[in-house]
């Protein structure tokens, strides 16, 4: 809780920084503030306590993906300091960042419906501006429409869905959603109400994380945003959505798996091999970022079809691999921006004007492929592993076909970097940019050879 | 209990409710107007609303209606978003239609 209270409080704080002028020094708050809210969602460890009526249940489940979304976050930093820097209006990024954030733990914490709705609405509604920040580029405006009317249309079937399940259940708290469903399952009478709740719920947040029928508006997005926020929405706000996904669906309507797993099944299939074969045809690696984003949120999805013990650990490993790995990859496009060519083929002459940055590159790649020892492939492994226990191995199948597709891909990344350009030029990283790539790359080593350290996390 | 609900039946409002949400679906996908758009956006929201307010009063449950004015706070706060993200655009291309906004393809 301490940490949701520091986090919206330096939101706050960081808006009042144009005004009260102290915008020099904001950036060293900022980064204090989100280490001070990491010690207090680390101290607060085993705790599993529960705020305003039980609107809020901070247990280790949340406390664990708040902490990871704050370390992200502050590697996020590291590169956008430019972002900041080169903008008259750096106080409301900082704040919009900052508030994006605060929704994010929320959606992580939360243990009511209308808790829920309110923390994903504080993310999407500052991500809207966020996504539309570069205003004179039409590309962000496009991106920033896109992304409000897709956002704002899913959230309509997200509340529908509510609806329908307050009209069967009375209720909007979790835990007694659960015990209602599990009594009118006992007794066979589980209203219609329910089950259409439980789909239109589905499709909302299938919506959010960008999953296979409903996919189209990400690649367009994560392209016309300002880079540095897609680096921000592929990571912490993915991080979210799953996590609260995760959360709703076991805690809430962990009892009528049967109904609805099929359909998840077919959907996370279709997400991964669409994601994976529409992302060898990109030529900007932006765009094939945004499609390989949506082939992970496949994988993903795996583990919540899976639904069982080591789910919640799985999803846990998968999120933090996924978005530390991927945050090294926007410290590279982040280069490529500034220099105006996103295309994976301008990456000629990276490795010859960079001395030494193909080693943490390819280890970043391998993470994302999922080859050992990186964390990506103990991420795969085990969410792999969890659709076996529960019996989907037709789903696995298809999961290590489809990531071969996506090996390919990812090597190019590689295979062009190492090539000379005939003329000598070549994409230049900044010191930011190596920093945040050989850290990155040095921290999904460390979880790749031992993943122990996040999976014994008692989620 | 003297209730609405005697008089008009709570599937009336279910029906009801579903109607205008369809409506509002339609309307997101089959208008190119952008502001039009908002407004179908607006009704399926309204749509909601309904329908909670009708269950909350069906169970005799206040936090029914309470997540009611959570909705309207929050839409009013996406359509403030949403304008201005219009106005930004109107600026720049001269039009409100989506169609025009294609600069993003591959």
């Amino acid at each position: 809780m301490n940490t949701l209270i520091i986090i919206s409080l330096l939101g706050v704080v960081a808006m009042m920084a144009d005004a009260l002028r102290f915008k020099k020094i904001l950036l060293p708050i900022i980064v204090a503030g989100l280490v001070a809210g990491l010690g207090f969602a680390i101290s607060s460890w085993n705790t599993n306590l529960s705020y305003y009526h039980d609107m809020v249940l901070f247990n280790n489940y949340s406390l664990a993906f708040s902490s990871l979304m704050i370390v992200v976050t502050l590697l996020w930093m590291i590169i956008s300091k430019h972002y900041f820097s080169s903008s008259s209006n750096m106080a409301e990024h900082a704040a919009l960042v900052l508030f994006v954030l605060t929704g994010a733990i929320i959606m992580t914490a939360f243990a009511d419906l209308s808790m829920f709705f309110v923390g994903l609405e504080i993310l999407s509604i500052s991500l809207y501006v966020l996504a539309a920040s570069n205003k004179s580029e039409l590309r962000s405006n496009e991106a920033g429409m896109k992304y409000f009317l897709m956002g704002a249309f899913a959230t309509g079937f997200l509340l529908f869905g509510i609806a329908l399940i307050y009209g069967a259940t009375a209720t909007f708290n979790l835990a007694k959603i659960a015990s209602y469903i599990s009594v009118s399952q006992a007794a066979g009478n589980t209203p219609m109400f329910v089950y259409a709740g439980v789909l239109l719920i589905m499709v909302g947040l299938l919506f959010k994380v960008s999953a296979a029928p409903f996919h189209f508006w990400a690649p367009d997005v994560y392209e016309g945003a300002p880079t540095v926020i897609t680096a921000f929405m592929a990571t912490v706000v993915k991080t979210a959505a799953f996590a609260a996904f995760y959360r709703m669906f076991s805690t809430c309507f962990v009892e009528i798996t049967g109904f609805w797993s099929n359909t998840m099944a077919i959907i996370a299939a279709s997400t991964m091999i669409g994601g994976n074969i529409l992302a060898v045809y990109q030529t900007s690696l932006k765009r094939m970022m945004a499609y390989s984003s949506i082939a992970h949120a496949g994988y993903m999805l795996m583990a919540i079809v899976a639904m069982n013990k080591i789910s919640a650990s799985s999803i846990f490993l998968y999120t933090a691999s996924y978005s530390i790995a991927s945050m090294g990859m926007f410290a590279l496009m982040q280069a490529m921006t500034a220099s105006g060519d996103e295309s994976v083929n301008s990456l000629k002459g990276l490795s010859k004007n960079n001395k030494g940055i193909i080693v943490f590159i390819s280890a970043l790649v391998f993470s994302m492929a999922g080859i050992p020892p990186m964390a990506g492939f103990f991420a795969k492994y085990y969410i792999f592993l969890g659709a076996m226990q529960s019996g989907y191995q037709w789903l696995t199948l298809i999961a290590v076909l489809s990531s071969l597709i996506g090996v390919y891909y990812y090597f190019r990344v590689i295979f062009v970097s190492l090539q000379d350009n005939e003329n000598g030029a070549g994409h230049v990283l900044n010191k930011g940019q190596w920093t945040l790539i050989v850290l990155s790359a040095l921290i999904s080593l460390l979880i790749g050879v031992i993943p122990s350290l996040l999976l014994t996390l008692s989620l | 209990m003297n209730s609405i609900l005697q008089y008009i039946p709570l599937n009336y409002y279910v029906a009801l409710a579903a109607i205008l949400f369809a409506i509002g679906v339609m309307g997101v996908l089959f208008r190119r107007n952008a502001i039009i758009i908002f407004m179908c956006i607006e009704l399926m929201l309204n749509a909601v609303n309904m329908l909670l307010t009708a269950f909350s009063t069906f169970h005799g449950d206040e936090s029914g209606q309470v997540m009611v004015f959570f909705i309207m706070a929050v839409a009013a706060a996406e359509v403030a978003v949403g304008l201005a993200i219009l106005v930004m655009i109107y600026n720049n291309i001269r039009t409100v239609d989506i169609d025009e906004l294609n600069k993003l393809k591959g």
